[in-house]
C-alpha cells in the first residue's frame, strides 16, 4: 500500500474541466508581452549574427512553451497525452530540417558552381 | 493494488509519470484518459496541423538557404513610414501583440465558462474573436502595401524571388487558419450566449449534448493559431 502510494496521482480537476486562478492567465499574458517586446527589440536595436539568432530562438521557445503549458492545458494534462502530441513534432521536423539543410548546400553550391551567379 | 483497476469514474487513482504513461497506453478502451474525446480529436488534429505549418517553414528555409541571390530585408521590407522615420517591423510587432492578447482573452473566456458565467464567457470571446478580425484586417494592408510596391510570388523589387511566394504562402495559410478561427468563435461564442451548455442542448451536427468544454476545444485551436504566429514571427520576419 505505501509503496503504491508514491505513483498516485493527487485528485485533480478531472471531469471538472481545467480550473486555474486567472492571476496566472494575466501573469503569462504579461510575460509573452514582455518576451514578445524583447524579440521585437533585437531587430530594433539591430543585434547581428548568432547573438540575433539565438536571442530570436530563446524567445521564441519561452513564449510557445508559455502557450502551450499554460494556455492550452498541457501543464495539468496526463503525460501520455503530452508525449503523443509534443514529442514528435521537434523529433520529426528536426529530422527534415536536416535532410533540408544538406540539400539546400547542395543546391547553392551547384548553382554556384554551374550559373556563376555569386552575390 | 485497487487503485490500479481503471474505470472511467475514478481517473484519478492511475499511476502518474512514465509508469502512467505506459499504463495508459497499455490500458483497454482509450489512452487519453482525461482528455475527452473532442479535446484529443483537436488535440491530434493541431498535431497535424503542425507539420503543415512545419513543411512550410522547411520550405522557406530551403528556399532561402539555396538561392545565391540575397534575400530581402524584412526589417526594411516591413517598415512604415511613421512620423517623418521608417520604423522597422513596426506593423508587424502591432499584429503579434494583438494576437497574444486575444490568446489572453481566449484563456480568460475558458476560465469563466467553466465557472458557468455565461455572459462573460460570450463577451471575452467576442472580444477574441474582434482582436483576431482586427489582426487579418492589417494582414490585408499588409497585403496590400506590399503588392502596391510590385511583390509577386515570382519577384520582388529588393532581392530573392522566392520571397514573394513564401511570404504570401505561409501568411495566406496563417490568415487562414484566424478567419477561419473567428467564424469557429463567433459560433461557439453565440451557443455559450444562448446557453446551449447549461442545457447540454445537442449540437447541430455531431447531435452531442454541449459542454463548456467546447470553449476550451476551441481555445485549444485558437492559441495553436497565436503559436504558429510565434514561429513565423521569429523566423520569417525576424531571422
Amino acid at each position: 500500500m505505501s509503496e503504491t502510494t508514491a505513483h498516485i496521482q493527487a485528485p485533480t480537476q478531472a471531469h471538472s474541466g481545467q480550473q486555474h486562478p486567472i492571476r496566472l492567465y494575466l501573469l503569462v499574458w504579461g510575460l509573452l508581452f514582455v518576451l514578445s517586446a524583447f524579440s521585437y527589440m533585437v531587430d530594433y536595436v539591430g543585434i547581428q549574427g548568432y547573438a540575433r539568432w539565438s536571442l530570436i530562438l530563446l524567445f521564441m521557445m519561452l513564449k510557445a512553451g508559455l502557450i502551450v503549458a499554460v494556455f492550452m492545458h498541457m501543464a495539468w494534462e496526463r503525460l501520455a497525452l503530452v508525449y503523443a502530441i509534443l514529442l514528435p513534432p521537434p523529433v520529426l521536423v528536426l529530422v527534415f530540417t536536416a535532410l533540408m539543410v544538406s540539400e539546400a548546400d547542395y543546391t547553392i553550391l551547384t548553382r554556384l558552381a554551374f550559373f556563376d551567379t555569386a552575390p | 493494488m485497487a487503485q490500479f483497476i481503471q474505470s472511467h469514474s475514478a481517473p484519478d487513482l492511475r499511476p502518474a509519470g512514465l509508469r502512467g504513461v505506459a499504463a495508459d497506453f497499455s490500458s483497454d478502451q482509450r489512452a487519453f484518459k482525461t482528455a475527452s474525446w473532442g479535446k484529443a480529436m483537436m488535440w491530434i488534429f493541431l498535431l497535424s496541423d503542425t507539420f503543415v505549418f512545419g513543411c512550410f517553414l522547411l520550405a522557406y528555409m530551403t528556399a532561402r538557404m539555396s538561392t545565391p541571390v540575397a534575400w530581402p530585408n524584412p526589417s526594411e521590407v516591413f517598415a512604415l513610414h511613421i512620423g517623418g522615420q521608417d520604423v522597422p517591423l513596426i506593423l508587424i510587432a502591432i499584429m503579434t501583440f494583438v494576437l497574444i492578447s486575444s490568446s489572453g482573452t481566449m484563456a480568460m473566456a475558458v476560465n469563466f465558462g467553466y465557472r458557468k458565467e455565461r455572459a462573460r464567457t460570450a463577451a471575452l470571446m467576442l472580444v477574441t474573436a474582434l482582436l483576431g478580425a482586427t489582426f487579418v484586417g492589417m494582414q490585408a494592408f499588409e497585403w496590400t502595401k506590399l503588392i502596391s510596391e510590385g511583390v509577386r510570388p515570382w519577384e520582388n523589387p529588393w532581392g530573392a524571388a522566392q520571397f514573394g511566394s513564401t511570404f504570401f504562402m505561409i501568411t495566406g495559410f496563417h490568415g487562414t487558419h484566424v478567419t477561419i478561427g473567428v467564424i469557429f468563435l463567433l459560433i461557439v461564442a453565440r451557443k455559450v450566449w444562448r446557453g446551449d451548455f447549461d442545457e447540454e442542448r445537442r449540437g447541430f451536427f455531431t447531435s452531442r449534448k454541449g459542454h463548456y468544454e467546447a470553449v476550451e476545444i476551441m481555445g485549444l485551436y485558437w492559441h495553436f493559431v497565436d503559436l504558429v504566429w510565434v514561429f513565423i514571427f521569429a523566423f520569417f520576419y525576424l531571422w
